[in-house]
């Protein structure tokens, strides 16, 4: 009896020895990942406040400068730190903290400072406004630096962890922390300056003020029921939801989903009018056996039977089972990408599975200017090509241009040894908007 | 035991057609099916149109059965030196009379080069070259054909010396296959046309986005949206692509998808899922134009969301579980 029972004693003790040093083990490999976790927000973060510093820095030298020829570079460095500063933030959890007026002031920064790099100072120096808005742009910055400089004594004199706070965002508990007070004092008063960006076109330029306006009557949710089932042919069995879009919408809009026993769709249709402006129908594909081409043939049919007759096919591509068509605005020979429509064709059967065309109706109505004419020809433009691109097409063409404005363009199409590019050549004074590399296939990794 | 039985018949008959497959007559000249090839197009029968174009020189590339840019441009040269009514890029009927009659095309070959993952080209004149056999450098410059240009009703072409030589199917057939029984799955290679995804052939991807970026967003919408209706995957795409734009958010794929508490499935390691297909699905649309969000930057659900500050946020619409929003 003695025995069984010292045999119980010592396999019970050999356990629960074992027991500690798998939970000691357990806890210490816990802490090491938590600690590493921890190191990386603490870079990022004391990057950041480094970050602003140096930029504060930096805006201070160049007010001070003279001479165009150093201002350049200064520029070309904010413009590089302010997208450091902006990576940094994006590695912080602060997805859930106000914090996006900060971003959008580093983006300020950022997006003057690339505008003024890239033009010719000599000829075009800082105006008094834009002098203006960069004194602006430093007092912002000061306050910013000198909160997050403060945020930053604070975490190291109290040694505040960046885990504890994610785990309180996550966790929605009660807010009393320094960093996250130290933050939102930072917000405010990067609100404070929220005013000045629209006054220097510094905020993405939103084109024209000119309303996106629709033909037609209103529609009521009835209306939308009717057109939906009218237009997907759908019978009184089908499942349908209509719904209508809230206040962040670019215009009012009626979502409509249904399902019926092989199909599962989804349409937008505006309240004004009632157009289906884009929609998905998905089922499950057969193997494709229409070709590429037919299923352009039936996209365009459809958009001639919708009155989209003025578009032109710019692009075609196939995915396994699926062909997709872009079409562009196209009028008086000129293309207009911004105007674009994607047409979704199943390559089973050839039947259309999707249409969107919600950038052609918002871009062509808020056009406000129409009136793109060409002064130069087409052989003045192509001097303005690199000499060793092979031209092979070339077509006029609208675009929007890196500082969201749309210019009238020149595309080339051609051919460096096997490589393809398009090039879009300004039609007014011969600058090189933009030069792609034009790729479509990948290999398959496998 | 009689799995074992069946797999050994399954392989004993794929050996037994390859082997009929392999003497059977070599047929070049009924290629093709009947569509017209254009742009973007892939398949079986672009890989031929590479093949024969690069028989004669107008196609340099790799045949990987992808219609781009530069098979574009060989068949528009092709079209031209020719001279054949339209130069547009269509492969149509014409067009694929005209390369039938100008070159040759040995389809079980290239299926086997494809197959293995080779690097190989198809030229007529210096014959086929696939990396074990050493020798010349395929012959450079676009647009030389070896052939003057033809009129339509073109003279038919006599074959070119030397290709014949090289590299008849029925040697390239490894021998003494049949005796390989015991359970290693000897390589037989499939004589159905090959799926997508075989080794040396090529996808089409949208510009700008990799399969893999494709594979890490179909991964997060998976894990996200597993359970809303197929246009909200579609949405949570949309508001991954939407961030890149927005510049308030990063500029890549996986800096908006790991940005810390961006994405709760991303948080607690859903992500790491394999994605269905009809993830990758929704993936695509989203990127090849449609955008259910709205033109949305943020989600949530408001049955867990936890932050006040996100109900202040304008909103767009709401998708199943999902209310988007800027």
């Amino acid at each position: 009896m003695g025995a069984v029972r010292w045999i119980i004693y010592v396999v019970l003790l050999v356990g629960m020895i074992g027991a500690l040093v798998w939970g000691y083990q357990e806890q210490q490999e816990k802490n090491a990942v938590l600690i590493k976790a921890e190191n990386n927000y603490q870079r990022a973060f004391h990057d950041l406040s480094y970050r602003v510093d140096t930029l504060n820095e930096k805006i201070d030298t160049v007010l001070a400068m003279n001479a165009p020829d150093n201002v350049s570079p200064q520029m070309t460095d904010i413009w590089k730190i302010t997208s450091e500063a902006k990576a940094d933030v994006s590695q912080l959890p602060l997805t859930l903290v106000p914090f996006n007026k900060t971003e959008q002031f580093l983006n300020n920064i950022g997006e003057f400072a690339y505008r003024v790099s890239i033009r010719g100072l000599d000829d075009d120096p800082l105006s008094d406004d834009e002098l203006n808005t960069l004194s602006q742009l430093q007092d912002q910055s000061n306050e910013i630096r000198r909160d997050l400089r403060t945020i930053q004594h604070e975490v190291l004199s109290e040694g505040v962890r960046w885990m504890d706070v994610e785990v309180m965002l996550a966790t929605n508990e009660p807010r009393e922390d320094s960093i996250i007070n130290g933050l939102q004092t930072v917000e405010r008063n990067a609100e404070s300056y929220d005013t000045f960006d629209d006054s220097v076109g510094l905020s993405s330029a939103e084109r024209g003020d000119k309303e996106i306006e629709i033909d037609g009557e209103e529609q009521t949710e009835e209306d939308i029921r009717e057109i939906i089932r009218d237009y997907f042919e759908l019978d009184q069995q089908a499942e349908l939801v209509v719904t209508e879009t809230g206040e962040g919408s670019v215009i009012p809009m009626y979502n409509a989903s249904f399902d019926t026993e092989d199909l599962h769709g989804y349409a937008e249709i505006t309240r004004q009018g009632g157009h289906v402006l884009s929609y998905l129908l998905s089922r499950d594909l057969d193997e494709a056996n229409v070709s590429l081409h037919d299923g352009m043939n039936e996209a365009q049919q459809l958009l001639e039977d919708l009155d989209f007759d003025d578009v032109k096919m710019v692009e075609s591509i196939q995915y396994d089972k699926v062909g997709v068509y872009e079409f562009v605005h196209e009028q008086d020979d000129i293309l207009y990408y911004p105007d674009s429509i994607q047409v979704k064709v199943a390559l089973d059967e050839g039947d259309i599975i999707g249409l969107t065309a919600k950038d052609y109706v918002f871009n062509e109505q808020t056009r406000t200017d129409r009136e793109f004419e060409a002064t130069l020809s087409e052989e003045e433009a192509t001097e303005h090509v690199n000499q060793s691109l092979e031209v092979r097409e070339q077509r006029l063409a609208v675009i929007e241009n890196d500082l969201g404005e749309e210019v009238l363009t020149y595309e080339i199409l051609g051919t460096i040894d096997s490589t393809t590019y398009r090039v879009f050549i300004n039609a007014d004074d011969g600058f090189e908007e933009r030069v792609e590399r034009l790729k479509q296939s990948e290999e398959v990794y496998s | 035991m009689r799995r074992k039985h069946q797999i050994s018949k399954i392989i004993m008959i794929l050996t037994l057609c390859v082997g009929i497959v392999a003497f059977l007559p070599e047929e070049t000249s009924e290629g093709f099916s009947e569509q017209v090839i254009q742009k973007g197009a892939t398949g079986d029968d672009v890989v031929e149109l590479q093949s024969r174009l690069q028989y004669i020189g107008f196609y340099n590339g790799r045949i990987d059965g992808v219609y781009g840019w530069e098979t574009y441009w060989a068949v528009r040269n092709f079209q031209e030196e020719f001279g054949l009514r339209e130069v547009d890029g269509l492969v149509g009927d014409h067009t694929k009379d005209m390369l039938i009659r100008a070159t040759e095309y040995d389809e079980q070959w290239i299926r086997e080069q494809l197959n293995q993952g080779r690097d190989f080209t198809h030229y007529g004149e210096q014959g086929r070259q696939a990396p074990d056999d050493s020798g010349t450098q395929p012959p450079s410059g676009e647009g030389a054909p070896s052939q003057p240009p033809a009129e339509e009703g073109a003279p038919e072409q006599a074959p070119q010396p030397g290709q014949d030589e090289q590299a008849d199917p029925g040697e390239q057939q490894p021998e003494g296959q049949e005796g390989t029984f015991d359970g290693d799955v000897p390589e037989v290679p499939e004589q159905e046309e090959a799926p997508e995804g075989e080794q040396g052939e090529a996808v089409n991807v949208p510009g700008g986005f990799s399969q893999n970026d494709i594979q890490l967003m179909a991964q997060a919408v998976y894990a996200e949206g597993r359970g809303e209706p197929y246009n909200g995957q579609v949405a949570i795409a949309g508001v991954i692509l939407n961030r890149i734009e927005d510049p308030e958010f990063p500029d890549t794929i996986s800096g908006i998808i790991f940005e810390p508490l961006a994405f709760e499935a991303v948080d607690d390691g859903q992500i790491y899922m394999e994605p269905n297909e009809q993830a990758r699905e929704a993936v695509m649309d989203a990127i090849n134009g449609w955008d259910p969000s709205g033109g949305a930057t943020y989600y949530f659900n408001p049955d867990t969301a936890t932050s006040d500050w996100i109900w202040s946020r304008p909103q767009i619409k709401r998708i199943g579980k999902h209310i988007f929003m800027n």
